[in-house]
């Protein structure tokens, strides 16, 4: 299959690679860009666990082809922390809350997170709930993770206004 | 017992932030130089003779590598169970045969991902269809054919215990009753498929990065297959997204990974896809179970006479501990004056099952715990207070197999009664709603060494420097379940250091002292612990001579390890920071470095485990009478799971739990078809609970010190997964009136035993 000369803007960064049109965006960010926080878990759009944002809008990247990626906007977990110090409230509070126990759900949960809090800044456990609904998790039997986000919703909210 | 400050607190994982931020590596974020890709081809059918393979055309195809099948690799068959060398059953790649839908036939090795696929669709196989046999009834049934050539029958392993007089207590018995039940399979469903990544750079040597449970076990059976030295196989640590049980034996892409690196010089990745887990994955054994049980009329028990067949699949897996555990955990949690069991691990041409969550008791505690709600119904006595008349306590015999050494029993029963509001709701039933019990107990590791290590179950080496930190090595694996933070606070306590000064070095079987046998059978805590506990008492014993040296003591004293420091414990002020006491005793030693190993090795403590948890749950459902469906809205949960290390970490395993329990009774299910086949192979069919589907919940604690444990802890991983399915049928049936006795429980059989559907 002749490949296609694609650009993508990760994170802020700019990548040109040449793909075959029927690579999966996932795949293009794992193994040619090394970005491998982005997991596998089904590679079926299921369980959630390749969740990026790409132009503001949460996807999964295993049913995304790169080639529709050309040109967009996109941000992977990688993306979130300002520093490996620093890390996104919504990180800090997957860390604190003991959200995060295997973790190989985690970055889609918190990818999940980010884009219902910044599309909805005050969510209510409920909506929270639904918001997660596309990502599986089997370890922490979900409740931790959904404190998390919420109290990391409470601390950008208060942050939002100091600021 | 009052703990030191660290134990029991709720300290964020240490592997957390790398976590959040996509940093820490799994086994297929690995990627090396030169590295090739590996692909399977199974059989697609569930029994079949191999006439003939060809893989002349997938050889020739550019770009591939390597091309192996059953006939290229050394017959050396591996099974967890070394003890009895003839329960090892299973080959990488099949001989001759193949016995069930995804049994592995042949392994290829390409540059890429996308041509090892297309070398594996060249591969030609000729097959020999051989009668199916897909249930443990055909398979016991006299002229059964044989799915092993080489055993005598196609039941594998019998498993009898046999205490007290049975006929005698069943003819004083008022009351018995005789039931038989079905349990279903699932799956782990861990997020992470498996994975893994061999190197070989020395001739005859490989390492292998490999998501598993169990680093050691891998190592020596990779070894006996390979043909190698044990000590020329090298497992190392990567992130392990989840195991529940299905990654704890070698399995044959971790074989045809070292092999074909050995062959090729080359690094050889292998990782399954969903489907592959789903279709061909290891499984929770389906079982059929027959029991009968007597009670005097005011409720005693009396007697159990538990008879079981497990679905084991074409291979034996982990089914004998499960078979063993099954007979265990049909007489826990009472006491029972007699008690029978007969277990028989069944062969039959499905993919195997193996241990999952609980090991033999879910299924096992399922029965027990229905037909203890069953028979509260007959005698007029509430479940609760029939149970906490035979409930197990502190000190009790289970003739052959332990002394009870810890028991918060009847305390979770009371407990969970208060939380849930019992006796008010189960008095005036509201229509559609139900309450109902279940309760569990489980090992904290086991004691019966059927892997056969020579070794120390558990084994930790501390080393602490002069700038005040120390580093603990340990085969012990973190699977998500915490012990990487864990077995650091037990470490922080003994040395009285900051839990940021320790570096951990985990699961790499070169460098870590021999041997930890992994994560399963809740027996990491326990026993690492207490590894970790020897080791650090050691490097005290070490450190303590500089203080009595340097301060002219009395030996009457006696010294602390507190806040970074050592210190006379009759005057805490006179003493060294942890820092120079370790200086001091270095120079002491002539450059000697402070290292000491600690093991653990169960002794005196029967055949099973060191120490049992203990529990009970309620569930609160409301049952749509017009549609069936179970919508549950509360679980109730008091368990004892001794002194918790750290306290998030156990709240995490009981919420994990319940969503697998959750799943278990109502949702997930794997379906086959009368060829063998898994046809459920996406998580769009195999439903697991989501966020929306979990119900709230309540738990209380109930701290026992289990004398076992270090600083008291005993097991909180798997026996949380048992009581779930029990609680919510028993819930069920009083919102309805049915039964399950046959699980799982779906809106089908409600309405059809509600007679709104044929």
């Amino acid at each position: 299959m002749a490949k296609q000369n694609i650009e993508l803007i990760v994170n802020g960064d700019r990548y040109e690679v040449a793909v075959e049109p029927n690579r999966m965006l996932v795949d293009v960010l794992r193994e040619d860009l090394g970005l491998t926080g982005t997991k596998i878990g089904c590679a079926q759009g299921d369980c959630g666990a390749c969740t990026v944002i790409m132009d503001g809008v949460s996807i999964s990247s295993c049913l995304t082809l790169a080639v529709e990626a050309h040109q967009r906007d996109l941000t992977t977990i990688e993306g979130l922390a300002t520093s490996p110090q620093e890390l996104h409230p919504i990180q800090e509070s997957f860390v604190q809350h003991g959200a995060v126990q295997c973790g190989y759900c985690t970055p889609g949960m918190v990818m999940s997170a980010k884009h219902l809090l910044d599309n909805n800044p005050k969510p209510s456990e409920q909506e929270i709930r639904q918001g997660l609904s596309g990502n599986l998790c089997r370890c922490t039997g979900y409740n931790k993770i959904v404190e998390a986000i919420g109290a990391a919703a409470g601390k950008m909210a208060s942050s939002a206004k100091e600021g | 017992m009052k703990n030191p400050a660290i134990i029991g607190k709720s300290i964020p994982r240490m592997d957390a932030p790398a976590k959040v931020t996509g940093r820490a590596l799994y086994a297929d974020d690995l990627k090396m130089p030169a590295m090739l890709y590996g692909k399977i081809l199974r059989s697609p059918l569930a029994h079949a003779l191999i006439k003939r393979i060809d893989v002349s055309r997938a050889k020739a195809l550019p770009g591939v590598k390597d091309v192996i099948t059953g006939a290229d690799i050394p017959q050396v068959k591996y099974g967890n169970w070394r003890l009895v060398p003839q329960s090892q059953d299973e080959l990488a790649l099949a001989v001759d045969k193949v016995r069930f839908v995804g049994d592995e036939v042949a392994a290829v090795c390409a540059i890429d991902a996308d041509t090892a696929q297309h070398a594996i669709e060249l591969i030609e196989v000729e097959y020999e269809e051989l009668p199916l046999i897909l249930s443990v009834e055909e398979a016991t049934a006299e002229g059964a054919g044989l799915i092993h050539d080489e055993s005598k029958g196609n039941v594998s392993l019998v498993r009898k215990i046999d205490y007290g007089d049975l006929e005698e207590m069943f003819a004083k018995a008022d009351y018995i009753r005789e039931d038989t039940f079905k349990v279903h399979p699932v799956q782990h469903a861990y997020l992470e498929p498996c994975s893994c990544v061999a190197h070989s750079e020395e001739a005859n040597r490989v390492t292998l990065w490999t998501s598993t449970q169990t680093p050691y076990i891998v190592q020596c059976l990779l070894a006996s297959t390979l043909g190698l030295p044990e000590n020329n196989v090298r497992v190392m640590k990567v992130q392990v997204g989840g195991g529940f049980g299905g990654k704890m034996e070698l399995r044959p892409w971790e074989f045809c990974a070292s092999f074909m690196a050995m062959r090729t010089g080359r690094p050889v990745k292998f990782t399954l896809t969903r489907a592959d887990e789903l279709a061909f994955g290891r499984r929770r054994h389906p079982m059929s179970i027959y029991s009968k049980v007597g009670f005097t009329k005011d409720g005693k028990l009396l007697a159990k006479d538990f008879q079981v067949m497990l679905d084991g699949g074409a291979y034996n897996a982990m089914g004998p501990t499960a078979t063993f555990l099954c007979g265990t955990f049909g007489n826990m949690l009472y006491n029972y004056p007699a008690y029978r069991y007969f277990g028989r691990h069944v062969y039959t041409n499905k993919p195997p099952a193996s241990a999952m969550r609980g090991f033999g008791a879910p299924q096992a505690a399922f029965v027990a715990e229905t037909q203890m709600n069953m028979a509260a119904d007959d005698l007029g006595i509430d479940p609760i207070d029939l149970r906490i008349k035979n409930a197990m306590q502190t000190g009790d015999v289970i003739p052959d197999v332990a002394t009870i050494s810890s028991c918060g029993f009847k305390e979770c029963l009371e407990k969970v009664r208060e939380i849930s509001g019992w006796d008010a709701k189960r008095k005036d039933p509201k229509p559609g709603k139900g309450l109902g019990i279940g309760c569990f107990s489980f090992i904290s590791g086991g004691v019966f060494n059927w892997f056969n290590t020579k070794y120390n179950f558990s084994a930790a080496e501390v080393s602490v420097y002069e700038d005040g930190t120390a580093q603990l090595a340990t085969m012990a694996c973190d699977i998500g379940q915490g012990p990487d933070t864990a077995m650091r606070q037990i470490l922080a306590a003994e040395l009285g250091i900051p839990i940021e000064n320790i570096r951990l070095i985990a699961m790499d079987t070169a460098t870590t002292p021999k041997a930890d046998l992994g994560t399963w059978g809740s027996r990491v805590t326990l026993m690492n612990g207490n590894a970790v506990i020897d080791a650090a008492r050691k490097i005290k014993e070490m450190l303590i001579p500089v203080l009595f040296e340097e301060m002219d003591l009395n030996q009457i004293h006696d010294i602390g390890f507190e806040d970074g420091r050592v210190f006379v414990k009759a005057n805490p002020k006179k003493g060294l920071t942890f820092g120079e006491c370790v200086y001091k005793a270095l120079r002491g030693r002539r450059g000697e470095p402070l290292t000491a190993r600690g093991f653990y090795t169960p002794r005196n403590k029967g055949l099973v485990s060191p120490a049992f948890s203990f529990g009970a749950q309620v569930a609160e459902v409301d049952v749509d009478t017009g549609t069936g469906l179970i919508k549950v809205e509360k679980m109730y949960t008091a368990h004892d799971c001794g002194m918790p290390i750290n306290k998030m970490a156990v709240e995490g395993q009981l919420e994990g739990a319940i969503q697998m329990g959750l799943g278990y009774a109502l949702m997930e299910n794997l379906i086959m078809d009368d060829k063998g086949r898994t046809l459920n192979t996406t998580f769009l069919d195999y439903k697991m609970p989501t966020a929306e589907d979990m119900p709230p919940g309540e738990s209380a604690d109930v701290y026992t010190y289990e004398p076992e444990g270090p600083y008291g802890a005993k097991e909180a991983g798997e026996g949380l997964a048992i009581p779930t399915a029990p609680a919510i049928t028993h819930a069920v049936h009083q919102a309805t009136g049915y039964r399950c006795m046959e699980t799982p429980i779906t809106p089908e059989k409600v309405l059809r035993a509600l007679n709104k559907i044929k």
